[in-house]
């Protein structure tokens, strides 16, 4: 029974944070940031008493950690079925830690309808979880497409507009939503394709992923159905040229919302990958992996060359966000146990220091109001502490060894060189942009002369504490990712046997 | 081979890395530069004992197993990717050991002096103990991997300690440069590890089964074309650490840092980790005949490129920082021509007397108030009488003087193992090389500390003054080539080992060609100077000086091949063009929309007109079909 619960636990507080709001602005906040407390604590837990060498591998019926099933709607094969295994444990782990940042860092900059914005912010994470353990596709279809809804009027109603004024935060919550809904209406074809294929089969409607594990799909319907996959999950990674939804809407979201869609919400469309397009259409998606990885070199060195150009902070950081998917993308389509492993490292360490990044650009706008590069520059001296740190996460996210992010990049290009050696060579000259656009977002920002006289106050406890957590996090994880990899290591090891196997059979078909 | 093992290896690099923490985390709020200083000298310090203790032990062991080790934890375990967190001290790293420790500890003592009243004091000792931390990363870790980290982590201790006064952008830019060039060689040495891991399975270099025993035992089990690419593709990772062409453009710009950042991270020991990681890979690289000659070309041509460049420059910092390239460019040949422990040798002692040159060019910029170009000085010698004993003594030993100092030792084995493993011509640049490096390092000497005085200098005092550089100053001279590194267990033995007549020819030829190049700088620079004014207002004399002033145009060859087109592409992108593309969508439906509505025009005629057109293409296609 613990599984529906992970689920339960943010809606319930997050209903009880909006009704709470009638008890003054504060109660919300410490409502929230239990609820979370309560979410990471009940991962932990499942964490150290779990064994997680049970993972869905090619060729048995998916074995889980943990498993919840429940009839819901019986004629059409639809139940609530939640499942558990090691990736998922850490996505859901990755989304209490930020759950409890974002609460966190909403703690001064939220001060209208504290309430409705927790309720919001709760029921994203809620939606997350869901997505990360729904093992019925309707489920899952069903909480992919509620997680949107909150994260709308995040945007929208507690955003920001751009300075210049031409991009309001309703074009931006609008722009969002749009991408992701008409990627997800792709999706539920494909989903809806995948059932009736496997109703001609067997004469079972079932949205049972063990079941529809089994279908036996021709050439080109599995293609199809892969790429209705293949584009939900690329327009939420996202990838180029889908990505024009995420810029914005970083911008203009407030620090929260942008802590939890680069941390949170890009990583259910890895995990989609992961977990679905793979598994579902090995052959499609092994015929589809060149195309694929060009795809994510695209992302990379497009995603680094527009995060140079740009002059608001945040609008860095997406674009860096972009680039960084690039190297996912690649990894989760080479086939390896290493890229793989890579792959959940990289995932967890983007979250962590893009978070950390979102958090401190949004403590700089608290003191300057401004979050265009061009009116900072010698902040060095100005605020204590912030600017090293922001350093430290300049340096995490350009894949300086000794953060997790280094030990995730390199495991995706060391285990695709064996089986792509030039498209890895040309994603490792990405390490050269990487540090490029890194270095002048600090440059920008920190070095130089000082613009003004003003002396901003330096950090309190509740905001040092949040980003030192990310760094010690960070570290840790580029020092020692052995637990982390353990973690996944048996769900790493049934995707690489899927699409191992599919490469092998396309090999000799050739 | 078997290593012992030996748990004070985990004391060397905790130490600075605490001190580092330390300071970094407390200095802005405890403001005492005194605690700071002890703090960071006892972290540099500790460590160079311990080296001192460890080395010894070696010493004493038997000399097939000469290693310790220290397993601190497993790194990353995926299949078959075992990367372990593991500490080696063989005697190859043992030198290098010694080398950062004690040169580190002078400098960070020389440091208290030169920073004194710096209002960012705790940052720079901080930066400093990061600094040694990773280089000792850099030695000791057993594998590639821990040495990349250690690799990176220099780089970024050198990238904040070039822009260390960041409020000026120029120094700001200088580090970021730094930082990217080197991140260019690390594009080539991150592929050169897939590339071994590839071929050997594994990413460590030594010890057994290590990448260098498995190809020692079998020389021919591997392919040729796999070996040739990894160890070229290791030395383009080289040229940026070590700052050889055509990746050397950043070492001169990276003189912006203060200057015992100069001398401890851009002379003594970081631009030395090319080198290093050669010698640590010796096996493949002595199996990989067309990337040795690529090293050896390289490093040639830099050796020579640099000195050319050294001649004309005016800042004195300027002029060390191209001697530094130049020198490296000398090892490079020797690590091509296969004389491993010549390389190192040559290593160690210009990490004396170069540490030295940079140190009592502290001195002189100090004592002159900032002023870095040589032609406002002069006549410096009787006033800074230290200063210019170290210039004397470490530029004696850069220009090679025969017998008395250091780099005579060195360099000369240097010329002769070129000349011994078969490359007569290297043997002629080594000794054109030689020249010009005593040509330019006494122009340096006679302009700045000869002549009529320019400006008012005070001497610096103090223990953190006079002790670094007398004791630099003693390691400079032959006393330092007496330590012979006990490499002959871990490098193979070189083509000119046996020595021979030939040699000593050789020797009393580099010699003459030293003492040549002082007297012609004495002739040139010593007195009026019509001559040297002369040659350089002449056609060529100009077109030359300027060409090489602009060291060779590299900086603007790059900026026209990879900076403005960078630029360029960013420009053009900056309104994300796919953007617009998708944008197409909603502007079409908009479109549609419009000429859609403007059917809707509330006019009967019209409705009547398009209903009986309607009414007429309906039938039209039924009679037709």
């Amino acid at each position: 029974m613990i599984l529906p619960w992970l689920i339960l636990i943010p809606f319930i507080g997050g209903l009880l944070c909006w009704q709470g709001e009638r008890f003054g602005p504060t109660l919300p906040r410490w409502i929230a940031l239990i609820t979370m407390s309560l979410l990471t604590a009940l991962a932990l837990w499942l964490w150290t008493t779990g064994t997680y060498t049970y993972a869905p591998v090619p060729g048995a019926d998916p074995s889980w950690a943990v498993e919840f099933k429940a009839q819901w709607i019986q004629r059409f094969g639809i139940s609530v079925h939640l499942a558990l295994d090691g990736l998922s444990l850490l996505m859901i782990l990755l989304t209490g830690l930020l759950g409890i940042l974002s609460v966190l860092c909403s703690w001064k900059e939220i001060q209208r309808n504290v309430g409705f914005f927790h309720l919001n912010l709760m029921w994203i994470l809620g939606g997350v979880v869901g997505v990360f353990l729904a093992i019925d596709l309707f489920m899952f279809f069903f909480f992919w497409e509620m997680m949107l809804v909150p994260m709308f009027f995040l945007i929208a109603l507690w955003g920001h507009s751009s300075a210049d004024g031409k991009k309001t935060r309703i074009y931006a919550a609008t722009k969002f939503f749009i991408f992701t809904q008409a990627s997800g209406l792709i999706m539920l074809v494909a989903i809806l394709g995948l059932v009736l294929v496997h109703f001609n089969q067997t004469g079972v409607i079932t949205f049972a992923y063990a079941d529809l594990l089994k279908t036996k799909l021709s050439h080109s319907t599995e293609y199809i159905l892969m790429l209705g996959f293949f584009i939900a999950f690329a327009v939420k990674l996202p990838i180029v040229p889908l990505h024009s939804w995420l810029p914005d809407a970083h911008a203009q979201a407030p620090t929260a919302g942008s802590v939890d869609l680069a941390g949170i919400l890009l990583k259910t469309a890895a995990y989609g990958l992961l977990r679905f397009a793979l598994p579902l259409f090995p052959n499609a998606s092994a015929e589809f992996a060149p195309i694929a990885m060009i795809l994510g070199l695209i992302g990379i060195f497009y995603g680094a060359f527009l995060a140079f150009a740009q002059t608001d902070i945040k609008r860095l950081i997406a674009f860096s966000s972009v680039s960084h998917m690039g190297f996912v993308l690649i990894g989760i389509y080479s086939g390896s146990q290493q890229a793989l492993q890579g792959v959940v490292v990289q995932m967890l360490a983007h979250g962590l220091s893009a978070a950390a990044l979102f958090i401190l650009s949004g403590q700089l706008y608290e003191r300057l109001h401004t979050r265009d590069m061009r009116e900072m520059g010698g902040l060095w001296n100005k605020i204590a502490y912030l600017p090293a740190i922001s350093l430290f996460f300049a340096a995490a996210s350009l894949g300086l060894p000794g953060t997790g992010n280094f030990v995730g990049e390199f495991l995706i290009l060391i285990g695709t060189f064996v089986s792509a050696p030039w498209i890895t060579a040309i994603a490792t000259s990405g390490l050269v942009f990487g540090s490029v656009y890194s270095l002048i977002m600090i440059h920008r920002a920190y070095f130089g002369p000082a613009k003004t006289d003003a002396v901003y106050k330096g950090m309190d406890g509740r905001e040092m504490i949040m980003v030192l957590g990310l760094a010690v996090l960070l570290v840790l994880l580029g020092i020692y990712p052995q637990p982390i990899l353990d973690t996944s290591s048996a769900t790493m090891h049934g995707v690489q046997q899927w699409l191992g196997t599919a490469f092998t059979q396309l090999a000799s078909a050739r | 081979m078997h290593a012992e093992h030996s748990s004070l290896l985990f004391l060397l690099i905790a130490l600075p890395a605490l001190g580092a923490l330390f300071n970094g985390l407390t200095g802005r709020k405890l403001k005492n530069d005194k605690l700071v200083h002890t703090v960071a000298i006892a972290a540099v310090a500790i460590p160079a004992v311990i080296a001192w203790v460890l080395f010894f032990q070696l010493a004493g062991m038997d000399h097939h197993n000469r290693a310790l080790e220290q397993t601190l934890f497993n790194w990353i375990h995926v299949g078959s990717f075992q990367i372990d967190f593991t500490l080696w001290l063989d005697p190859l790293s043992a030198v290098m050991l010694l080398i950062i420790t004690n040169i580190g500890a002078l400098i960070h003592l020389y440091s208290v002096g030169y920073m004194k009243g710096d209002a960012s004091y705790y940052r720079f000792f901080s930066y400093l103990n990061l600094f040694i931390f990773a280089m000792l990363c850099l030695v000791l870790g057993k594998n590639l991997l821990v040495l990349f980290l250690g690799w990176e982590g220099v780089g970024l201790a050198s990238y904040l300690l070039i822009g260390f006064w960041f409020e000026d952008r120029e120094n700001a830019v200088a580090g970021k440069k730094a930082f990217i060039v080197n991140r260019v060689g690390d594009f080539g040495f991150a592929l050169g590890m897939m590339a071994l891991f590839v071929v050997f399975g594994t990413l460590s270099p030594a010890g057994d089964g290590g990448i260098n025993a498995q190809l020692a035992a079998n020389p021919n089990g591997f392919d040729t074309n796999w070996i040739e690419a990894a160890a070229i593709l290791l030395f383009i990772g080289a040229c940026g650490k070590s700052a050889q062409i055509p990746l050397y453009i950043w070492l001169p710009d990276a003189m912006a840092g203060p200057t015992p950042v100069s001398a401890l991270i851009h002379a003594a020991t970081m631009v030395t980790a090319g080198v290093y990681m050669i010698a640590r890979m010796n096996v493949l690289f002595f199996h990989a005949e067309f990337a040795s000659s690529i090293v050896l070309m390289v490093g040639a041509a830099t050796a020579l490129l640099a000195a050319t460049i050294g001649l004309v420059q005016n800042d004195i910092k300027k002029v060390l920082a191209y001697s530094t390239v130049s020198q490296l460019g000398f090892m490079f040949v020797a690590m091509g021509a296969g004389a491993y422990a010549i390389g190192v040798f040559h290593l160690m002692t210009h990490a004396f007397f170069k540490a030295l040159l940079f140190l009592a060019s502290g001195a002189v910029i100090v004592a002159c108030h900032h002023e870095q170009n040589i032609f406002k000085m002069g006549g410096l010698w009787k006033k800074l009488p230290l200063a210019y004993a170290s210039f004397i003594v470490g530029g004696a030993a850069l220009a090679a003087l025969p017998l008395v100092t250091a780099g005579f030792y060195s360099k000369d084995e240097i010329l002769w193992e070129a000349f011994a493993s078969g490359h007569q011509y290297l043997l002629y640049a080594g000794l054109v090389g030689a020249f010009m490096t005593s040509l330019y390092t006494f122009r340096l000497i006679f302009i700045a500390f000869h002549g009529e005085a320019k400006t008012e200098a005070h001497a610096g005092h103090g223990i953190s003054h006079w002790l670094p550089l007398s004791v630099l100053i003693v390691l400079s001279t032959f006393i330092g080539a007496w330590i012979h590194p006990p490499l002959a267990g871990v490098l193979p033995e070189s083509a000119g080992h046996a020595g021979g007549e030939a040699k000593h020819s050789l020797e009393i030829a580099s010699g003459a060609i030293a003492l040549a190049g002082i007297l012609l700088a004495a002739l040139l620079f010593l007195g009026k100077r019509r001559l040297v004014t002369a040659i350089a207002n002449s056609g060529p004399g100009r077109f030359l000086s300027a060409w090489w002033f602009a060291a060779w145009g590299f900086d603007w060859v790059y900026d026209v091949l990879f900076v403005k087109p960078y630029l360029a592409i960013s420009r053009i992108l900056r309104g994300d063009p796919l953007d617009h593309t998708i944008g197409l969508i909603p502007r079409l439906v908009k479109a549609g929309n419009g000429l859609m509505s403007r059917t809707e025009t509330g006019q009967l005629r019209w409705y009547a007109a398009s209903i009986a057109a309607g009414a007429v293409l309906v039938l039209g296609a039924i009679v037709l079909v």
